[in-house]
């Protein structure tokens, strides 16, 4: 029987959705990657230091923790993937620590950045500081005043931020401008993309280095349970870096029903959503052929959810092929379901969860289990971030 | 024939094209500019057709856009306007935007409705070679539509003869890595990467964009191309809804000198 192929094609195809819809200006640093970043990832010296911050730095790996509470009250057995426990609180800082060494090696001397939330942004401050290279970060005007402690920490760690003024000041405004910046300085800078988004090799470069949190659960499941398969596998998708991390190598075993869940906002019709896989259209958005929310003269809706890192009108272009062929579920979770499931996973486990992977969370209620069966969500921040919403909208 | 080949037949040097973005400042403007610059003097003409998330423009392009898509221009209106832009047009016309809009629109379609209304050609800067290649390239033969790609100080003699291979019109060469409008690098690294290009013996003439704002700048990028191209610096003038023709006249005949 033919096997459908998920992993990316050497032109950076995902089936129909990938490649690199660059300008001419960023040909070259894109092709300096592309040539190059396979190679560096392999070099021992690499994997070395890449590892060693991994554990020392990031504190990994991450636990496997079975909620026992969850569990009973779910009828399942349901692991959390922790990625909440790492150092700055989610699981970003597996890719910016895997882009500072690659930039490193290609004697990059200034980093950029956009970030939505800030949650990105402080990741990379964070590895820029580590590095001791100069790093500017694109934020939106909106989400510099709805985000204001981030921007406190990158700044507290050296970071410029720039304020993103053109279009709707937003995370897809930020990545246009930090894409401006790239063109203007084609050759000292690096840019490190936060998610698995952006012209090929990108997403795959994003989701090799988010890739450990899969690897991972893996080998402890198997300690957990005496096997690697696990029945569900649960996560949250923005633009989708954690997702595809906690999917990556599960994305091969079939038996394992893997599911993304969305960001409905306050209803997938109510037009404030960004459940992009049911609203979005094929197109290009930042560089690559993907799925995204648009009018039908093509021009880029902003989306809308509670949480500010799933905010953005597209998914990853490996996401847009899972869900043409059907190997993940995409759902759509809105903003009091996630607010819900933070509050409930509060009480219940005493994790206060982000409300991005909140959402996650939120699609086990809908589920329905055999009693036997093995679930692993992925935890994919904490919710210090989000207290500020958390004060407001359950009245603390 | 096509207009851009019969005009580079006739002229080899000294040719100036204009960009505007269509709809801009009011959504009625885009056959009005296009007259008014032809009348003004100006050798071809780039109608943009405005994106939400234009980066490869700075900020004065980004703001037309913006205006222009508030105005209610969509690639609909657009083909729409231009039905009537051979009736006064004899110069030839580019079409420039971003591929989103135009895959929407449907490529296959997009050329069509373009060389039905009489546009000579199509720039989409963020449509590369290997995608034209292979899913689009005969939709824009076929309505006999020169595609125009861009070439920057940092594309190699490789790639651009692979892009001199594949274009039919002319060579977009910028001025240097950058979004539209900032100044123009002078520096004398410019003028051997230039003179680099030119000594290629390219098939397709050379014309070239980005920061040209000025006389000075004209005639500097006239010293190693056919041509030169200006937008943002054109755009800039355009911002009076009330009043946006009357400054063409003298923006054309103070940048040709």
């Amino acid at each position: 029987m033919a096997h459908t192929n998920y992993r990316v094609t050497d032109k950076g195809y995902y089936g129909d959705f990938g490649g690199a819809y660059i300008p001419e200006m960023l040909y070259p640093n894109i092709e300096e990657l592309r040539n190059n970043y396979l190679n560096i990832i392999a070099q021992p010296d690499f994997q070395a230091e890449f590892q060693s911050l991994l554990k020392d730095y990031v504190g990994r790996p991450s636990p496997l923790y079975l909620a026992k509470r969850l569990s009973e009250k779910y009828g399942a057995t349901i692991y959390l993937k922790r990625e909440d426990l790492n150092h700055t609180g989610a699981h970003k800082i597996n890719n910016t620590i895997g882009q500072i060494l690659l930039a490193e090696k290609l004697g990059k001397k200034r980093i950029i950045a956009e970030t939505g939330a800030g949650q990105h942004g402080v990741a990379t401050a964070t590895v820029c500081a580590l590095k001791g290279l100069e790093c500017v970060i694109y934020m939106g005007e909106v989400d510099i005043e709805r985000q204001a402690p981030n921007v406190a920490r990158m700044k507290m760690m050296g970071a410029t931020v720039v304020p993103a003024t053109s279009g709707s000041k937003t995370l897809k405004d930020a990545t246009n401008e930090a894409m401006r910046d790239w063109i203007n300085n084609p050759v000292d800078t690096h840019y490190i993309i936060g998610s698995v988004v952006g012209p090929h090799p990108y997403p795959e470069m994003v989701s090799r280095f988010q890739s450990i949190i899969s690897e991972e659960t893996k080998k402890q499941l198997i300690e957990h349970t005496g096997s690697p398969s696990p029945d569900y596998v649960l996560a949250c998708v923005g633009g989708g870096s954690n997702a595809m991390g906690m999917f990556y190598h599960f994305l091969d075993d079939e038996h394992v029903k893997l599911i993304a869940a969305e960001a409905a906002g306050l209803g997938v019709n109510s037009g404030h959503s960004a459940a992009t896989s049911v609203l979005g259209k094929e197109g290009v958005l930042h560089g690559s052929r993907t799925i995204l929310m648009q009018t039908e003269d093509g021009q880029v809706i902003e989306p809308y959810s509670i949480s500010a890192g799933l905010d953005y009108p597209g998914i990853g272009p490996q996401h847009a092929h899972l869900h043409k062929t059907k190997r993940v579920e995409y759902v759509s979770i809105t903003d009091a379901e996630a607010m819900d499931a933070s509050l409930l996973l509060s009480k219940m486990e005493g994790i206060i969860p982000a409300i991005e992977s909140a959402h996650a969370l939120a699609q086990l209620e809908k589920m329905t289990f055999k009693g036997d069966e093995i679930v692993v969500v992925c935890l994919s921040g904490r919710g210090d971030k989000d207290l500020n919403t958390f004060m407001k909208y359950f009245n603390l | 024939m096509n207009r851009l080949k019969q005009l580079f037949d006739k002229k080899d040097k000294d040719i100036l094209s204009v960009y505007f973005t269509a709809g801009y400042p009011t959504l009625d403007a885009t056959l009005k500019i296009a007259e008014e610059l032809q009348n003004a003097g100006a050798d071809f003409l780039e109608i943009g057709f405005p994106y939400s998330d234009p980066l490869a423009d700075g900020p004065v392009i980004q703001k037309s856009s913006e205006v222009a898509i508030a105005n209610g221009m969509t690639l609909k209106v657009l083909f729409e306007q231009l039905k009537s832009l051979r009736e006064k047009i004899h110069i030839p016309v580019l079409l420039m935007g971003y591929a989103n809009p135009m895959i929407q629109y449907g490529v296959k379609e997009f050329c069509k409705k373009a060389a039905e209304v009489g546009v000579d050609g199509v720039i989409v800067p963020d449509l590369p070679m290997y995608e034209y290649e292979e899913l689009y390239k005969d939709d824009f033969i076929d309505n006999g539509l020169s595609n125009v790609f861009l070439v920057t100080p940092q594309t190699s003699e490789e790639r651009i003869k692979k892009i001199d291979g594949l274009s039919s019109g002319f060579i977009y060469l910028l001025s240097s890595s950058s979004t539209t409008g900032k100044a123009l690098n002078v520096s004398d690294e410019i003028g051997i990467y230039y003179q680099r290009v030119k000594d290629m013996n390219l098939k397709n003439p050379l014309i070239i964009g980005f920061g040209i704002s000025d006389q000075k700048s004209f005639e500097r990028a006239n010293q190693y191309a056919n041509g030169a191209i200006v937008g943002s610096a054109f755009v800039k003038t355009l911002t009076d809804k009330d009043d946006y023709l009357s400054h063409i006249p003298t923006f054309v005949k103070a940048i040709k000198g």
